[in-house]
């Protein structure tokens, strides 16, 4: 009994050194562990909770889609940058336009969402590099005038295209969300691929935009760049008020 | 005085004897309604004098070039030489936008005064019989105005005004029968033609302004010749004239009135960006900006053009177009009604008299309440065709108001006649009956710190001014 009793605390004790030397090397072996992945896994942790709080109810924990939200599978980073970075996501209401707003989380949670999206629905459109500097501003005209103007207005301030729906301003939009809404066309608004509107036309394209956000003014107050409806309204209002202001002050009132 | 000098010397010379001097002696109504058409007069000299220095430079051709000029964003653009000399006037030509925009704000006010005066005279009922033609003469100034400005706004060669051309050009074609000769006839071949842009420039520069300047004359001369309405009190003979004589108060009163409005459309054209073609970019067949809207005189065209349904008729094998109802009927019908609007009435009121007093509205209710109505009707359609930047702003889905503008257009003229009717039969009742000032209530404080009532028959509002006259005399 008693050399039971001694080959099984040897026994123990034996499992107890292989479990602690186990311990020990994997604790080494941790601590040698690649430094990016760790990070990622910090991000993946951080984004699958931003996700789980604040997306899944109406995109799905797989985001595979509900009633509420569309499925985000294929959609890419450069759809949920912009969502993100232009504050329409998350919705408050399934049923609004999502509207440009103050964005609702910083940089590196989009950053940590873009990359959790990615990990659960991989593929999809990349977020596109966009350097207006390479652009050139005829050829942005040019593009925007064919292809953008009867949504957006031909001053780029936006108009209602039916449906309820509104094409907003683009000056609030950057460059890089320029790139993206082209290149994902978020809700009525059509995808524009490569073969539509190339690297160089979509650099062209941002810095006419970026351009004409604060040119483009000459001849004095612009009246929101709605064209005649203002003008109309301005002649009428101002320009013949003010003349009948003068009838009334100079001529007979019986 | 050197004009009396002036006018003798020219008398004794020309033996028009008193001719000159008894027209100056002419007096004329100085109620400030009765100068709105003044104001149309003198926007459209502005509109002369900025359109011959518009002409020096714009070019009518629709040929190809390449603008080389300062604005960034075209600069080595193909573009029509009309679209690039008006660039050239906008960024290069010394003073050319102002003047540039100074014509467009003009025009805008040239019809906006000439509509504010049609509807003076047709709530004044100044249209009246004897003055039947100068009213006929006036819508067929407004009808030419209206054709000025869709010409001048079409000149640019941008994207704006081809998309404006491209329904007319329709318009024309959709008239059965003559429609296509016709769309040949003004459009020089298919659209967009090479002969359009000269074409509309004679019209715009040449046909359009002379038949204004004509028909303006014969207007100012039946004016001159029949004399203004008045308003006047009851019991006064209608042949009666009274007013400020033209020379000197009267002239000098409307060449100030002249520069008055010479000076609001230069701060317009100067201050108020108009027309910003270069936004817009050249015409090209394939492509259309939004928002795409006629200048304002034009919206109400527009407008029914938005709320029209899609309908194509076949009647005797021609296929009527859906165009040709709501774009060349309907304003057909509108504008004939107008211009025969003096003897539709008389015929309605079996009213053969001549007449030269101005009614006040209230006067009329019936005449007032249509007018109101058609007020209601035109801003209504204007909208309507302003709908899709009223649906940007108002936050609502574009088939929406349209669909509550179509309902409304039906809806809300009636109801302005039966308000307008009723406010001026109540004003023209209040006018022949004044009610008796109720009398006069005073409270007084009395010893115990309450109020007494003092019910004061004599001290009722009309024998306070009595009194009060009375105290002034000694
Ligand atoms: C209230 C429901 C709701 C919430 C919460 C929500 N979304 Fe959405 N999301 C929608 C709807 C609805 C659309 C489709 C919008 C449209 O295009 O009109 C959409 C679209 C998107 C798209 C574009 C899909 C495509 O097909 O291009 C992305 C990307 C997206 N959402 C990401 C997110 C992310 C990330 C979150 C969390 C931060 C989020 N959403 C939260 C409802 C929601
Ligand atoms: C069919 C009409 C249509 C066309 C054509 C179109 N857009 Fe859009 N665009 C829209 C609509 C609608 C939205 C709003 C999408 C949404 O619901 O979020 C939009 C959104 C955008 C935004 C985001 C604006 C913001 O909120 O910051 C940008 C940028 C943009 N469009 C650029 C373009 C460019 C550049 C083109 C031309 C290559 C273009 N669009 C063509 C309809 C259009």
């Amino acid at each position: 009994m008693a050399a039971t009793a001694n080959t099984e605390a040897r026994l123990l004790s034996r499992v107890l050194r292989v479990g602690l030397a186990v311990a020990v090397l994997g604790q080494i072996a941790w601590s040698f562990r690649p430094e990016p992945s760790s990070a990622q896994s910090d991000q993946q942790i951080q984004g699958r909770a931003l996700y789980e709080a604040n997306c899944s109810t109406c995109h799905a924990l797989d985001a595979g889609g509900t009633v509420n939200g569309p499925s985000l599978l294929e959609v890419g980073p450069a759809a949920v940058d912009f969502m993100l970075a232009t504050g329409r996501m998350p919705l408050a209401n399934p049923n609004d336009q999502p509207e440009r707003g103050q964005p609702k989380f910083t940089s590196e949670q989009i950053d940590a969402l873009i990359a959790y999206v990615g990990s659960i629905a991989p593929g999809g459109e990349p977020i596109p590099t966009v350097d207006t500097s390479a652009g050139d501003l005829a050829l942005g005209a040019q593009v925007f005038l064919n292809n953008c103007a009867g949504c957006h207005g031909a001053g780029a301030s936006g108009d209602s295209v039916g449906g309820g729906q509104i094409a907003p301003s683009i000056y609030p939009a950057s460059p890089t969300e320029i790139g993206e809404a082209v290149r994902i066309g978020p809700g009525v608004m059509p995808r524009f691929g490569p073969e539509t509107i190339d690297q160089r036309d979509l650099d062209s394209l941002a810095a006419y935009l970026v351009w004409i956000r604060d040119n483009g003014d000459d001849g004095g107050l612009q009246l929101g760049r709605v064209g005649a409806v203002a003008e109309g309204l301005v002649a009428v209002v101002v320009g013949l008020g003010i003349l009948i202001v003068v009838l009334r002050l100079t001529g007979a009132k019986r | 005085m050197i004009v009396r000098r002036l006018v003798d010397g020219v008398d004794e010379r020309l033996d028009g004897t008193s001719f000159i001097r008894r027209n100056l002696g002419k007096v004329f109504p100085d109620h400030w309604s009765f100068m709105l058409g003044e104001l149309a007069l003198y926007s459209f000299v502005m509109l002369l004098l900025t359109g011959t220095f518009l002409s020096l430079f714009f070019v009518a051709s629709p040929a190809e070039t390449v603008y080389r000029g300062p604005y960034a964003p075209m600069q080595g653009s193909e573009v029509s030489l009309a679209y690039e000399s008006v660039l050239r006037i906008s960024f290069e030509v010394r003073a050319g936008l102002v003047m540039r925009q100074t014509h467009h704000w003009a025009a805008l006010v040239f019809v906006a005064s000439m509509t504010a005066h049609l509807v003076r005279v047709f709530f004044t009922g100044a249209f009246r019989k004897p003055r039947e033609l100068s009213w006929i003469i006036g819508v067929t100034l407004l009808v030419a105005g209206i054709g000025g400005g869709f010409t001048g706004y079409s000149l640019p060669d941008d994207l704006l005004s081809g998309t404006g051309l491209r329904i007319i050009y329709s318009a024309v074609l959709s008239i059965p029968v003559v429609g296509t000769w016709l769309a040949y006839l003004f459009f020089g071949g298919e659209f967009p033609s090479a002969e359009l842009i000269p074409r509309l420039f004679v019209m715009h520069i040449l046909l359009i302004p002379a038949l204004i300047t004509g028909l303006l004359s014969a207007h100012l001369a039946l004016v001159w010749h029949q004399t203004h309405t008045q308003f006047r009190p009851k019991g006064t003979p209608e042949s009666s004239v009274t007013g400020t004589p033209v020379w000197p108060k009267f002239a000098l009163k409307s060449v100030g009135l002249a520069f008055i409005t010479f000076a609001v459309l230069a701060a317009l054209g100067g201050l108020s960006q108009i027309n910003p073609v270069w936004l817009y970019g050249p015409f090209v067949p394939y492509s259309a900006p939004s928002p795409a809207q006629p200048d304002f005189y034009a919206g109400w065209l527009e407008g029914i053009l938005r709320l029209w349904p899609n309908w194509e008729f076949h009647v005797f094998g021609h296929t009527i177009g859906e165009l040709f109802l709501p774009a060349v009927v309907i304003p057909g019908i509108i504008f004939t009604a107008l211009a025969l609007w003096p003897f539709i009435e008389a015929r309605a009121k079996h009213d053969t008299a001549v007449h030269h007093d101005a009614q006040r509205p209230r006067d009329e209710p019936v005449r007032s309440g249509i007018g109101a109505a058609g007020i209601a009707f035109f801003v209504l359609l204007m909208l309507a065709g302003s709908n899709d930047v009223l649906a940007k702003y108002l936050q609502v889905e574009v088939d929406t108001l349209n669909g509550v503008l179509k309902v409304l257009l039906f809806v809300v003229p009636v109801l302005v006649y039966a308000i307008t009717w009723w406010i001026c039969r109540d004003l023209h009742a209040r006018d022949s009956a004044p009610i008796a000032h109720p009398p006069r209530v005073e409270f007084r404080r009395n010893a115990e710190g309450g109020f007494d009532e003092h019910h004061d028959e004599a001290r009722s509002r009309g024998d306070v001014a009595a009194t009060q006259g009375d105290r002034e005399q000694p």
